[in-house]
């Protein structure tokens, strides 16, 4: 029981990071980001790759593929999305899913559907001791530096000038301009930063989770139930929706082993119907 | 009154019916069905978004939802394939009846994520559920029962499914034409506006939405029985966005623009899967790129602009006649 839940929180680690992400990219920027899931993909890939063909470890990957990946995000947000921003959200989310698609094909052609190996870092290889039961060593550090990045990211967003910057740009643009601020300043380095904590988690579930060109595919959609569940537009929502969703699918899937994949979306109806603006949502930012 | 209004484009209309009819004569007849099923999905998808403004990501359940339907109906049953049809696309309104109540509470790009996060529910229910749907393998060889006729011929199976595609195209024409679709009109301009007016909005969308999946539901049915089978590619979030991607390609709010981006993308696929080039993906992706980027009225809204154009730069003085008719050629 206890060890389910642990896993659970293992999983939420990803959707917490993912879903991070997201609404910070959605605050500042108004775009909901369908290839952050293939962003995911491409930093396990990443991994994968630097390992593969230059022998890079896993300790040197974990900073450089998210940075790599960051520095898509600023160019692609230069040179595309800025021009998609001012019309209606749907396009980007359109030209998102059709990025989406070239990435997840161009990688599949690359290197086919099946999984790709990546061994654990051998540092973390074993087990650790947790009191009640032991867990490998490289699921509680993913747990750790996955809470550590939120933290340090909700730190940085409440206690610094730049998080001050940021939250006012995404709550009233207009007014922030007013003040003196170059709001349009924030967008691009906002968006790579989304993107490059896409690619951290991407590069921290290579050594767990299947290394495939799917693999975020999937999970982008749970991690779009999780935001709505989360709260529209709040990023302590998203963060802490990831968790409790990974929680709550992991004991859901112990107990009810036929709802395991599905849990997510009942909760997501639930939630709707309850409070539709989220758990941690604002009702503006629904209606 | 309304065939009178659909016999005063005689043009369009006998191009268009003349195209329906020739179309297994051009090309390989499966292929023609697909479009034809396409066509619909998209007018269907066309309806929410080009005229109540709501991006459904997740029509793929009710796309797929009906081929599974329907393929159970016509195993387990053995009706005629029109009633496994209407079957299928029937409960297809039923499953949009939830959905659609939960989504229309959240508006643009939200809508999109829950119904997308919707529709990936029954992407997993139909995976799991592996006695009545087959998982991995599908729903196979689903039967063509016709009173006994022979339609194995994809040639004749044409023309037996192209009145149910014909049909929906004109209740889709109809929803747009009627007051019904005027609402959906000013709800998807001005939602505060209509509301003000006294038009219960939510539930104006949640009737927009249910007939939207019927209408999917007739085409996904009609999709199964021409395959023979229904795989869990029908109900995956690519489907979904392949018909939003037709419905952009031809033009957003222009109901036949729809049927030319199905054509293509459903002739671009098959050109591809012959030459082996398994990863669509890419061509698709970066055509609907390019069409977001630059090219947003699409092909339809694309031939309208000009039409209009042309026509204003001719009669100048007659401003208020090209007006109203620009108005009618959007539907």
């Amino acid at each position: 029981m206890l060890q389910q839940a642990f896993n659970g929180l293992v999983s939420g680690a990803f959707y917490a990071l993912l879903a991070l992400g997201l609404s910070v990219i959605f605050g500042m920027l108004g775009v909901v980001n369908f290839a952050h899931g293939a962003f995911y993909m491409l930093g396990a890939f990443g991994a994968f790759i630097l390992l593969d063909s230059f022998g890079v470890n896993f300790w040197i990957a974990l900073p450089l593929v998210p940075l790599v990946l960051g520095t898509v995000g600023v160019v692609l947000e230069r040179l595309f999305i800025r021009r998609l921003t001012p019309l209606d959200p749907l396009y980007n989310f359109l030209f998102t899913f059709g990025l989406a698609l070239i990435l997840q094909d161009l990688v599949r052609r690359e290197y086919g559907v099946n999984s790709q190996p990546y061994p654990r870092p051998s540092q973390l290889s074993g087990s650790i001791d947790l009191v009640v039961f032991t867990y490998p060593a490289y699921q509680v550090f993913v747990l750790a530096v996955s809470l550590l990045v939120c933290g340090a990211v909700w730190v940085v967003l409440t206690r610094t000038r730049v998080g001050m910057i940021v939250r006012a740009s995404t709550e009233r643009p207009e007014l922030t301009r007013a003040l003196g601020i170059d709001v349009g300043r924030w967008v691009t380095p906002v968006f790579g930063f989304g993107v490059a904590l896409a690619g951290f988690a991407g590069v921290l579930a290579a050594p767990m989770r299947a290394v495939n060109p799917l693999m975020g595919a999937d999970l982008i959609i749970v991690v779009f139930a999780v935001v709505v569940i989360g709260g529209l537009g709040s990023v302590f929502g998203s963060v802490a929706a990831g968790f409790a969703v990974g929680v709550v699918s992991a004991l859901g899937n112990y107990y009810v082993p036929a709802l395991s994949q599905t849990l997510v979306f009942i909760l997501m109806a639930a939630v709707l119907l309850w409070r539709p603006a989220g758990l941690f949502g604002r009702e503006e930012a629904f209606r | 009154m309304i065939l009178s209004r659909l016999a005063g484009r005689p043009v369009l209309l006998t191009v268009g019916l003349v195209l329906a009819l020739a179309l297994p004569w051009m090309i390989y007849p499966p292929i023609a069905l697909d479009i034809i099923c396409w066509a619909l999905f998209a007018a269907a998808v066309d309806l929410l978004l080009g005229f109540t403004g709501l991006l459904s990501f997740g029509h793929a359940a009710f796309w797929g939802g009906s081929a599974y339907c329907t393929g159970l109906i016509a195993v387990h049953v053995g009706v005629p394939f029109p009633l496994a049809i209407l079957g299928g696309a029937a409960f297809a309104a039923v499953l949009a009846v939830p959905i659609g109540f939960l989504a229309v509470r959240l508006q643009g790009i939200y809508f999109a994520m829950v119904t997308l996060a919707f529709a990936q529910m029954v992407y997993f229910v139909a995976n799991q559920w592996r006695s009545v749907t087959g998982g991995e393998n599908g729903l196979q060889s689903i039967p063509r029962e016709f009173f006994g006729v022979d339609l194995s011929d994809p040639f004749f199976f044409y023309y037996a499914g192209l009145p149910f595609i014909l049909a929906g195209m004109f209740v889709a024409w109809r929803i747009v034409r009627s007051p019904f679709g005027r609402v959906l009109v000013s709800i998807r301009d001005n939602p505060s506006r209509a509301r003000a007016l006294g038009y219960p909005v939510d539930r104006y969308k949640l009737l927009a939405f249910v007939l939207s999946a019927a209408l999917s539901g007739v085409a996904g049915g009609l999709f199964a029985i021409s395959h023979g089978f229904a795989s869990l590619q029908e109900v995956y979030w690519t489907t979904s966005g392949q018909a939003v991607m037709m419905v952009v390609l031809g033009g957003i709010g222009t109901l036949w623009g729809g049927a030319v981006g199905a054509a293509l993308i459903v002739q671009l696929n098959d050109y591809l899967a012959t030459a082996g080039f398994q990863e669509t993906g890419i061509v698709t992706g970066s055509i609907f790129i390019l069409i977001v980027l630059l090219f947003r009225r699409g092909i339809w809204g694309t031939a309208q602009a000009l039409i209009a154009a042309r026509r204003t730069r001719k009669q100048p003085e007659q401003n208020a006649v090209p007006e109203r008719e620009a108005v009618d050629a959007k539907t």
